[in-house]
């Protein structure tokens, strides 16, 4: 990024751990994120994804190591940090009492975009994110889909440096998954952003992101572009034989009943 | 491409957001901006207005039209069903903003919540903004709950001053009444457990308060508890500016912003708990 001295990684954390009472969510994770590549943390529910997420956008508290988002301490500098992130969060978390444009309109003054600005690019978020024909019916009536794009243009409101989006497409029809990729995509080589996702699915993290970082139990288990880390383990590899082979595991659901809950209450809401 | 996608702001300008003019307009203009989506989810749906109407019109129709016929209270020399009426506005007010906690929960269920913290809002703003959003709330319900008051037959004053400080005694008591429930949601982090903790406050606040009768027609130990109520201070303040009985406004409304205070402060510092 060019308004950036060389070498401040867009995200960077040193030794960050995380535990709820016992149990342990992230443990001693190393990570970079280079300013403008699309980075997927991948692993099944329970691997700890949610939570380094949650850490690194000032949601929770910083336990021990270090976390920082384009050189800012996301202790010390959390306003600093939160106006340079936009953040989709893995529920659809649109107000489904409020119109398309009002939910992006309430971020706007939110994020402090001038009065004279917010408007025009209210209608701009919407314009990218194709919902200019829906802006004005309640989130209601949108479908699962619309809904991530709206939040998508609810992140965008902000021009972040860092877009952060967790689980995306979950609980999303093929074609809706399909869509918010390209919107993602989009945003990506228009702008230079830097995107920051977590996924359990294999296939888009292959295919979306320029490099992955596997973590399983609260630990990173291995960084790389996917067809790197394929190619380390020979001819003809998936990114499950990829996972199989760092985590000694299978990629099974580890999750506890929140997560599961989570999960079923966006199924439910786009029933 | 547009330039709303485009354009990021550089590292030094987040810098000068942050220090400059701002910070310092920060907590009006979030406050204003919940407010106003309060009124935004009200005008698209007005059910709730109408049904949340229809105890408030029992109480003064039934309640207060058959006592004032016992005469059994004394209230001066206003008839009971104006000594009433201001009662009931801020019990209305009072049932609106003991339940906003259940809205926090949804908003943390539904990771709208969490949206909202990753704003530059800090969280004594959000929490501040939530209990003026309630407020909004509760004074448009207020509105509805007087104008039945006047075709009732209640003096109420036309003095616009009188209604303002009735308005800014609503906002106050509902500013504390709410964050009592985003507390009790910090805590319980259950939208089951805090409707019912709700419920059994609502009514012991209701009637160990001035909102029915005279404080001096009680016994000893409840005078005790509707003197730490704050609804007893809301109400004797919009009785005296409504219908104009005697009343101490300068206690009343130090008690309704020292409580209102207290509240806030309590209410922030729970958040963080259900951010996680």
């Amino acid at each position: 990024m060019t308004d950036y001295p060389d070498g401040v990684p867009a995200v960077s954390l040193h030794g960050l751990s995380y535990h709820f009472n016992e149990h342990q969510a992230v443990a001693d994770l190393d990570l970079e994120v280079r300013p403008g590549e699309v980075f997927g943390l991948l692993g099944p529910n329970g691997a700890g994804k949610t939570t380094t997420i949650r850490v690194l956008t000032t949601l929770l508290p910083l336990q021990e190591g270090a976390a920082r988002v384009f050189g800012f301490d996301v202790r010390r500098r959390k306003m600093a940090v939160r106006r340079l992130i936009g953040y989709v969060p893995q529920q659809l978390s649109a107000d489904a009492a409020l119109t398309g444009r009002e939910n992006v309109m309430l971020f706007a003054r939110l994020f402090d975009v001038p009065r004279k600005e917010r408007r025009p690019q209210v209608d701009e978020a919407l314009e990218i994110m194709g919902l200019t024909q829906a802006a004005d019916r309640l989130a209601a009536t949108y479908s699962g889909g619309m809904i991530r794009r709206l939040e998508l243009a609810q992140a965008l409101i902000n021009r972040p440096r860092l877009l952060v989006l967790d689980e995306p497409t979950i609980g999303l029809d093929p074609i809706a998954r399909g869509t918010v990729w390209e919107r993602v995509e989009e945003l990506r080589a228009d702008t230079g952003m830097t995107v920051l996702v977590t996924t359990h699915y294999m296939d888009e993290a292959d295919q979306m992101c320029d490099r992955i970082g596997l973590m399983h139990l609260g630990r990173l288990r291995a960084v790389g572009a996917p067809e790197d880390l394929k190619a380390a383990l020979g001819p003809g590899a998936s990114l499950e034989d990829v996972f199989r082979h760092h985590a000694g595991d299978t990629f099974e659901e580890g999750g506890g009943f929140r997560d599961v809950r989570s999960t079923r209450r966006t199924a439910r809401r786009l029933g | 491409m547009t330039s709303a996608a485009r354009a990021a702001p550089p590292a030094d300008s987040v810098e000068h957001a942050l220090t400059g003019r701002l910070a310092g307009w920060r907590l009006p203009s979030r406050v204003a901006t919940l407010c106003l989506l309060e009124l935004q989810k009200l005008r698209h749906d007005r059910t709730e207005l109408i049904t949340r109407a229809i105890q408030p019109a029992l109480w003064l129709t039934v309640f207060g039209t058959t006592f004032s016929r016992l005469r059994v209270i004394p209230t001066g020399n206003v008839p009971y069903l104006d000594y009433l009426a201001p009662g009931i506005l801020a019990q209305s007010a009072l049932f609106i903003a003991i339940f906003y906690g259940i809205q926090i929960i949804w908003e943390r269920d539904a990771g709208v919540l969490a949206k909202l913290l990753v704003t530059p809002t800090p969280r004594a703003a959000l929490v501040t903004g939530k209990a003026f959003a309630a407020g909004v709330r509760a004074t448009v319900q207020a509105v509805i709950v007087l104008i039945l008051a006047v075709l009732l037959g209640v003096n109420i004053t036309p003095n616009p001053l009188r209604l303002l400080g009735a308005v800014a005694a609503l906002l106050l008591g509902a500013a504390f009444f709410s964050c009592l429930s985003l507390t009790i949601a910090g805590l319980v982090l259950n939208r089951d457990r805090l409707m019912g903790i709700g419920q059994a406050l609502t009514m012991p606040l209701f009637f160990a308060s001035n909102a029915l009768y005279p404080i001096a027609l009680m016994p000893d130990w409840l005078k005790w508890v509707a003197l730490f109520n704050p609804l007893s201070y809301e109400v004797d303040a919009l009785r005296g500016l409504l219908v104009g009985t005697p009343a101490n406004l300068g206690l009343d409304f130090a008690v309704l912003v020292v409580a209102a205070g207290i509240g806030i402060t309590t209410a922030s510092a729970l958040l963080g708990r259900l951010a996680r």
